[in-house]
């Protein structure tokens, strides 16, 4: 589906910006440095109240260490993390707080029921244990050690690690990796349930449709930039499509009237057009202005990273990142 | 204005001590459970100091004395150390290197436990285990080797060996901060076989070569096993503060290094 032009302008007006919710996350201009690899570089992102926010990009985009940044598990080379309106090591922050990590080992020996029983008892006000197995989709399985479970079931039991505190503000790490269609169905009616009681979620994924289904914002993060914000209607318009980039008298308003454009944005003596197809949009600009000059035709911006999604979606379940 | 804490509702937030408390006993508990359940912990740990007593104790020297000590008597000391060491060192340095190496660790940090509920729960896992496994020490040196002590004298020597658990839990601590989640194992074994000979855990520190006796006086298992002969009445010269002055030190050094491992974690990513 491509987002109409009205739709674009709406949400454009109400833009984040003007937003009055409550910011419980945010990275503030946030560089990353593993070394010599340039994990995350002048990062700005926000999460707000309420709100499912998608950090989508294949594999190291840096969507991992921006999740272990907004724990307080590392510290930014610059820039600022903000939880909850302060450090995210603090205590009282990680008491409200729950995150699903990918791990390469859990202990084995514990049975599904004893792990979730210590992360409760880490919690001031968690969930009854049958509930939290429930919205796990572990009824039955709360006896049996982790070793015992499949991984698709260690998955979920992650999740309700993630969750069994109660907390407002939810971290959820490439939550559905590994897991069946049914089971990532059920994952992502729990995450809405949840969103529905007024809690916040942060979750990264290299799946345009997961975040399509869960989103509210999608910020489209590649090689440690985001390259892209919006809603998952104006994200999945940029997903396609060409710019063109011409100078021409023509106003934004008429521009924006030729089928199959998108998008219209005026840069500097220039204005750049996002189009579903470029020939078609081309052909008009010049039967109404003959004067149109210096032409350009490159793909949107988002078809490197997009390019690198779909490839993992065909299969490629590379789990490091 | 309002702070922070206030605009997120962080102000009403705190925990218990008894809350605090609650979450120590579940960590240790569940720490227990865990390595427990783990047959290659438990195997190793306690199967192969009672082998050796049951061996050099019971079938092949019974009847023997060294100095004026009755071998199962006295080997109760010296395997008890070499038990305690290895229920210390592999009770913290393989699980702490393993849930390190490989992520879990960051999922525990990520949540609200206090950070010193993970170590403390392993500290006290070695302490319950190195009890074990010298209270079956005592049990089989009754039972089959003719062994007879007063309950305060068998009271003291599982107290000083179960006490001389924390270096060696120190020590684990260290070496899981810098060994990797599969060397961990290996990297044990290559400090502790060692160190458990040198310090005349497996051959009586008085028939030890002089070379080795001389490097013995430097390590602490030999130091904790004089301690633990010295409640039998066989401990050599050095006077027992020397012994828990030396543990002592040994102990605040390995914490030192562990602080560094677990400084250097901060910053860094694993996995």
């Amino acid at each position: 589906m491509i987002a109409t032009v009205e739709q674009l302008h709406v949400s454009r007006q109400e833009g984040r910006a003007a937003d009055s919710r409550l910011i419980v996350a945010s990275l503030e201009g946030v560089n990353k440095n593993y070394d010599a690899i340039r994990a995350l570089r002048g990062v700005d992102f926000q999460v707000r109240a309420g709100e499912v926010v998608a950090l989508l990009g294949p594999n190291s985009a840096g969507k991992t260490t921006a999740v272990k940044l907004l724990l307080g598990l590392m510290q930014p080379n610059s820039g600022r993390v903000r939880v909850f309106g302060g450090d995210p090591t603090n205590p009282k922050n990680r008491m409200r707080t729950g995150a699903m990590l990918q791990v390469g080992k859990v202990p084995e020996t514990l049975r599904v029921r004893e792990h979730i029983d210590l992360f409760s008892s880490y919690y001031p006000k968690p969930m009854p244990p049958g509930e939290v197995l429930a919205a796990a989709g572990l009824e039955n399985l709360g006896d049996r050690k982790f070793g015992d479970l499949s991984g698709g079931q260690r998955q979920r039991t992650l999740f309700a690690l993630a969750i069994c505190g109660d907390p407002d503000l939810l971290f959820l790490d490439e939550p559905t990796v590994g897991l069946d269609v049914e089971a990532r169905r059920t994952l992502w009616d729990e995450i809405r349930r949840l969103v529905k009681r007024g809690k916040t979620v942060l979750l990264t994924t290299h799946y345009l449709q997961e975040a399509d289904a869960l989103a509210d914002h999608i910020a489209v993060i590649n090689r440690g930039e985001i390259i892209a914000e919006g809603t998952p209607a104006e994200i999945k318009a940029k997903t396609n499509g060409k710019r063109i980039r011409c100078v021409t008298r023509l106003s934004v308003a008429s521009l924006l009237q030729i089928p199959g454009v998108t998008d219209v944005r005026q840069d500097r003596e220039a204005v750049e057009i996002h189009a579903s197809e470029a020939e078609p949009v081309v052909r008009a600009l010049l039967a109404s202005d003959a004067s149109l000059s210096g032409l350009e035709i490159t793909s949107a911006g988002l078809e490197e990273a997009f390019l690198a999604l779909t490839q993992d979606n065909s299969g490629n379940a590379n789990r490091q990142n | 204005m309002s702070t922070a804490a206030e605009v997120f509702g962080n102000t009403q937030i705190e925990r218990s001590t008894n809350h605090t408390a609650t979450i120590y006993l579940k960590e240790a508990r569940y720490e227990f459970l865990k390595n427990l359940r783990l047959r290659v912990y438990t195997a190793s740990v306690i199967c192969f100091p009672l082998m050796f007593y049951v061996l050099f104790g019971l079938v092949l020297n019974s009847k023997g004395s060294i100095g004026d000590t009755h071998v199962p008597t006295y080997l109760i000391a010296t395997y008890g150390t070499f038990g305690v060491m290895g229920a210390s060192l592999f009770g913290t340095a393989s699980g702490l290197a393993s849930d390190r190496g490989l992520g879990w660790l960051q999922v525990k940090r990520a949540s609200p436990m206090p950070p010193f509920a993970y170590f403390a729960a392993k500290v006290v896992l070695s302490m319950i285990f190195s009890a074990i496994v010298v209270s079956l020490l005592l049990v089989l040196g009754i039972a089959f080797g003719g062994v007879r002590m007063p309950l305060v004298q068998m009271a003291k020597l599982l107290g000083t060996l179960v006490a001389g658990s924390l270096p060696f839990s120190a020590m684990g601590l260290a070496i899981g901060y810098f060994a990797g989640p599969n060397s961990a194992p290996a990297a044990i074994n290559l400090i502790y076989l060692p160190l458990s000979f040198c310090s005349g855990l497996w051959v009586p520190y008085m028939f030890l070569p002089k070379l080795v006796r001389q490097i013995a006086l430097a390590l602490p298992p030999y130091h904790l096993s004089q301690l633990a002969l010295g409640t039998v009445g066989a401990g050599w010269q050095q006077s027992t503060a020397t012994h828990w002055e030396v543990l002592f030190a040994f102990t605040l050094i390995c914490l030192g290094v562990a602080r560094i491992g677990f400084q250097r974690d901060q910053g860094k990513l694993y996995g």
